[in-house]
């Protein structure tokens, strides 16, 4: 069962109906942190800002159960976009704490050149470093004005490159991030989608 | 690289498919749900949505487009609130168009981009010229110009925190005589914001001509629902060859 853990913060809607139109249809939105318990996977997504991203997974008691269900009991996570970011120890977005599942911080896209809008929107491509969730090459849709900076090379799993190269996907162990949007990104997110559903 | 962004832009009235012309007559083009699922087997870069009953927003529709559609989805028309914007992201809209709203309640936009991030809230910018052919916004409400410069207007939703501009040319809208290049050009000069052009695209060349003028996107009407010019309704979409060319022509310049 994949869990997709909605905690107010958008697009749990086309995430669900990618996985299923895979033709997986053991999904669950997870409203409530002790749901986490039922399901074997789970998938963070999350449209919004880091503070208001945190403030609702602590107010609405994700905190421990998060913990919980991935550190110690290992099960696999995908962040997706914010939920990627959210996974890291803090963000120049916001004075609360991440997750800290993962070292490194979020920061803000800064260029002196302007005609290199923020937020990087549109489709780039992605240069898998490790390749768990991305075997080649692909193109995926992007949002987004922060990126993630990880303290341990090791932690990167993708790489995309606007202005600078920067971190479009993270992996530690069961922990894994992806910045762009696979549920936005036709056939190549179905793909990163289905390695996340088989892993 | 970030590529250019080409999208269809579809206009919503009572659950169908229309066209205008200068944001007027809209003509019936198809059914809605079955033209999206058109658009999204020919992998396009985004699509946008415009309702223009001005009634309740169509949830329905939309839904029955996220459930199927994987590309990002950005939808405007009739948004008021807080919820109905909620709404729209839980069904899977990636984007919310606001217009009226920039006119009638900046608290609420303000607010949405609290909530959901600037990223999530792209402002429409409708140009029109006035009597004296100068470049005025244009309200759907009054269809008339206000006494607005497309620049003293965008200044304030960079300020507003607004993530995009739909920059829409209603003069333009379903001629097919080109886009309006001197405006976005202006306008992508002076705003940091990402553009996404829109009003007047009759062939290829519009297109990378709007890219050209610093366009991060643009947005096809007619193009995408008419064979031609004058002529019967069809689904289409350049092919992915014509517009791969487009875009080796502008990052090779």
């Amino acid at each position: 069962m994949i869990g997709i853990v909605d905690y107010g913060m958008g697009n749990v809607g086309s995430v669900e109906s990618m996985i299923n139109f895979l033709g997986y249809h053991k999904t669950k939105l997870v409203k409530s942190p002790e749901e986490l318990r039922l399901v074997d996977k789970i998938v963070l997504p999350g449209v919004g800002s880091f503070d208001n991203g945190m403030g609702n997974i602590i107010h609405s008691g994700w905190l421990g159960e998060l913990h919980h269900n991935v550190i110690e009991k290992h099960k696999p996570i995908l962040g997706i976009c914010l939920g990627m970011q959210l996974l890291m120890e803090k963000s120049e977005e916001g004075n609360q704490s991440g997750l800290g599942f993962v070292k490194g911080e979020c920061k803000k896209f800064n260029f002196s050149n302007t005609s290199l809008k923020v937020p990087h929107m549109g489709w780039n491509q992605v240069k898998p470093i490790k390749t768990e969730l991305c075997k080649e090459d692909s193109r995926f849709y992007f949002v987004h004005s922060y990126y993630v900076e990880c303290d341990n090379k090791e932690d990167i799993m993708l790489e995309t490159t606007y202005g600078i190269k920067f971190t479009s996907g993270i992996s530690k162990d069961n922990i894994f991030g992806v910045q762009f949007h696979p549920e936005k990104s036709h056939k190549y997110g179905m793909k990163l989608m289905e390695n996340f559903i088989n892993l | 690289m970030l590529r250019p962004r080409i999208m269809p832009c579809l206009l919503l009235k009572d659950g169908s498919l229309v066209k205008t012309v200068k944001f007027d007559n809209p003509s019936y083009v198809g059914d809605a749900v079955n033209a999206i699922k058109i658009f999204n087997g020919k992998e396009v870069d985004e699509l946008v949505l415009i309702d223009i009953s001005k009634k309740d927003i169509p949830f329905d529709v939309i839904r029955n487009i996220t459930r199927e559609c994987f590309m990002p989805l950005c939808y405007g028309g009739s948004v008021r609130t807080i919820d109905d914007m909620r709404k729209l992201f839980q069904l899977g809209i990636e984007k919310i168009i606001v217009n009226t709203l920039l006119f009638e309640d900046r608290q609420t936009v303000e607010e949405a981009i609290k909530l959901f991030g600037s990223q999530s809230i792209v402002a429409s910018v409708d140009i029109k010229k006035n009597f004296w052919g100068k470049d005025r916004i244009y309200r759907h409400s009054s269809k008339k110009t206000v006494d607005l410069t497309p620049i003293e207007y965008i200044k304030s939703l960079e300020e507003l925190g607004v993530g995009e501009i739909l920059l829409y040319s209603v003069d333009r809208d379903g001629t097919w005589e080109g886009m309006d290049t001197s405006i976005i050009k202006e306008v992508c000069k002076r705003s940091h914001l990402p553009v996404i052009s829109c009003g007047g695209a009759g062939e290829i060349k519009d297109i990378q001509d709007s890219i050209i003028s610093g366009s991060s996107g643009v947005a096809l009407g007619s193009m995408c629902v008419y064979s031609k010019k004058n002529m019967g309704v069809l689904i289409r979409f350049p092919k992915q060859n014509e517009i791969d060319k487009i875009i080796r022509n502008y990052e090779n310049m």
